[in-house]
């Protein structure tokens, strides 16, 4: 088998008295869904904003590519080629939605950026962030202000940002929160596809969603992972059970 | 076009129009007047960099507003009593020349930026505010207690820098000098918000977080917008001591760093032409009002209210409506 494309080694994060990650690993191989899943508050978020440079771990290592990122930025793991979306929506409001998509194009690996040449008449850039724009189905709204997009629409945006960034990696923090019925469907549908591109690390509420996408499932609670195995296995552990998932799994 | 660009060719027509009627009509404090409202534009147009593309409310643009003017008058001065600023460990002569001033006035003020910049840029919100504020006072209070250029009483240039093939003591070459400047860094800055580094720096303003994790570090495209923006207000305290032929510590002053971010908030925050409808509309309010009483500034105070309360894209976004992305 081959070396995972990202590897959680041991992580701990405390917040004072809070113990928000607690000695957590896992791994990313690839081609595959890996889901996290929690209830509330178990640390999920604070376990990507370690993985993703934006919190430092207490202690731990994170791998990333056969190579040690602990100690790296935010910037310089996405220019790596990790991609992260947000549980709830970051993105430039006053500017267009295709000009949203631009920005994961932005920084090709070592790039610099230009300040002369108009962004918006840079043919390759705007064909990759249409595409992209495309693929989440949001192409008619290119031209609209991002502040003007529903709250449905902002977050397939937020995968279409990933998506430009041509990432290794994919790291999702509830992509479909607050989306109704029809949008996690499609989204499944989507995120179903996006697994040969780039694996996916997904931290999700919605059950169907999770059961229907995942190769492997890491349940976290209080910070500690209690369990990781196939659906399979995960739905049919007693401890999971009473955790988490309750009477209806 | 579009309306906000129909807007400023209007803003930009009329401001060579007075000067150029003025110039016919043998107003030279007409021009005078107009070639205030170009300099002053030209540091708000600075200042809109850092305040309206990166949102950074630097309230101490003074600092690079004075340092260009203070630059000015150093060279200047040392020039005009032919005497070195040092001759060790190599010669340097002061220079009553344009071209060098402006270069000198770029540069060190943009330095200046660099190092404000590293230091404030650490922090953000009110605390920017207050870093800002307390760097251009450290430079007013540096430029009262330095004697050897005038201390409190300021700096007096007898004759007005030299261009070449000009005559920059007549009125009207001077304002076509300064309106040629302010035209580039209009130009400058409408290349930058549409360039890429706009969109990137855009980003850093909305959503840093975003910015971070497409591979962006909003530090270093705040600092470089905050150098650049540094830089352009530099040069326009240079012109602005050349066109008074007088430097003083008032150039350094927070008063200073205020009217800056006024005329932006009056013309419209982040759009082109907004520091031209401010510092123009400051100058004829000042100007007008001011003879009328001396607490003028209550006016502008009521001005600035209703802007700040019923139109928050100023007076140009008043006008043209919403901003739009251009192809
Ligand atoms: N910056 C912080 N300072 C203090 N405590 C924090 C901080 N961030 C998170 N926590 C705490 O750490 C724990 C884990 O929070 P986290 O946001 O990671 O949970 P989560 O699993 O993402 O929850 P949700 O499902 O609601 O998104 C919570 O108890 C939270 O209150
Ligand atoms: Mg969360």
């Amino acid at each position: 088998m081959t070396d995972p494309v990202l590897s959680v080694q041991g992580i701990s994060k405390s917040f004072g008295a809070v113990c928000a990650s607690d000695g957590i690993s896992l791994d990313l191989r690839q081609g595959e869904i890996h889901a996290i899943i929690g209830p509330n508050g178990a640390g999920k978020s604070t376990l990507i904003a370690q993985i993703c440079g934006g919190l430092r771990p207490d202690a731990g290592r994170i791998d990333f590519l056969g190579r040690d990122i602990t100690g790296l930025s935010v910037p310089a793991r996405a220019r790596l080629g990790l991609a992260r979306t947000f549980q709830i929506s970051a993105l430039a409001m006053e500017d267009t939605a295709l000009q949203n998509a631009m920005l994961g194009a932005l920084m090709p690996r070592g790039g610099r950026l230009g300040f002369f040449r108009p962004v918006l008449r840079n043919a390759a850039l705007r064909d990759t962030a249409m595409q992209a724009l495309e693929r989440v189905g949001l192409a008619d709204q290119a031209a609209l202000r991002t502040a003007e997009l529903s709250h449905g629409q902002r977050r397939q945006l937020e995968i279409a940002v990933a998506l430009t960034l041509r990432p290794r990696a994919f790291v999702m923090d509830e992509p479909m929160a607050g989306m109704g019925a029809e949008g996690s469907r499609q989204m499944t549908a989507f995120l179903e596809g996006l697994r040969e591109e780039a694996p996916i690390l997904l931290v999700e509420h919605d059950m169907d969603a999770v059961f229907a996408l995942a190769d492997r499932i890491t349940v976290l609670v209080y910070g500690r992972c209690i369990a990781t195995g196939t659906v399979a296995e995960i739905r049919a552990s007693r401890e999971v059970r009473e955790a988490y998932l309750g009477e209806d799994a | 076009m579009s309306r906000e660009g129909w807007i400023n060719a209007a803003l930009y027509a009329g401001l060579l129009a007075v000067p150029l009627w003025a110039w016919l009509a043998d107003e030279p404090f007409t021009i005078t007047l107009a070639t205030r409202v170009a300099i002053l534009a030209l540091a708000g147009v600075g200042l809109n960099i850092a305040l309206g593309l990166g949102g950074l409310v630097s309230l101490g643009h003074a600092a690079f507003f004075g340092i260009g003017g203070y630059e000015m008058g150093i060279l200047a001065s040392h020039a005009q009593s032919y005497s070195p600023l040092m001759e060790t460990p190599f010669l340097i002569e002061g220079t009553k020349s344009m071209p060098i001033i402006w270069l000198v006035a770029v540069l060190a003020s943009g330095l200046a930026a660099l190092v404000i910049g590293a230091l404030s840029l650490r922090t953000s919100g009110v605390y920017f505010i207050m870093i800002t504020l307390a760097f251009g006072q450290m430079f007013y209070f540096f430029a009262i207690s330095w004697p050897a250029y005038g201390g409190e009483d300021g700096l007096s240039i007898y004759v007005r820098n030299g261009f070449p093939g000009l005559n920059t003591l007549d009125p009207i070459q001077f304002f076509a000098i300064c309106f040629v400047l302010l035209s580039a860094a209009l130009w400058l800055s409408a290349r930058l918000a549409a360039s890429e580094f706009g969109l990137a720096l855009g980003a850093a303003r909305q959503a840093p977080r975003r910015a971070e994790t497409v591979g962006l570090s909003p530090y270093r495209l705040r600092l470089l917008a905050f150098v650049i923006s540094g830089a352009i207000t530099g040069l326009a305290g240079a012109l602005f001591a050349d066109l008074n032929r007088f430097v003083s510590p008032t150039m350094f002053s927070w008063q200073l760093s205020g009217e800056l971010i006024v005329f932006i908030i009056l013309g419209g925050v982040g759009r082109l032409f907004g520091p031209v409808a401010g510092a123009a509309l400051f100058i004829t309010l000042e100007h007008f009002l001011g003879g009328l009483s001396e607490f003028w500034h209550i006016y502008l105070g009521l001005l600035l209210l209703l802007v700040v309360l019923f139109a928050r894209g100023g007076i140009i976004g008043l006008l043209a409506g919403r901003r739009v992305a251009h192809d």
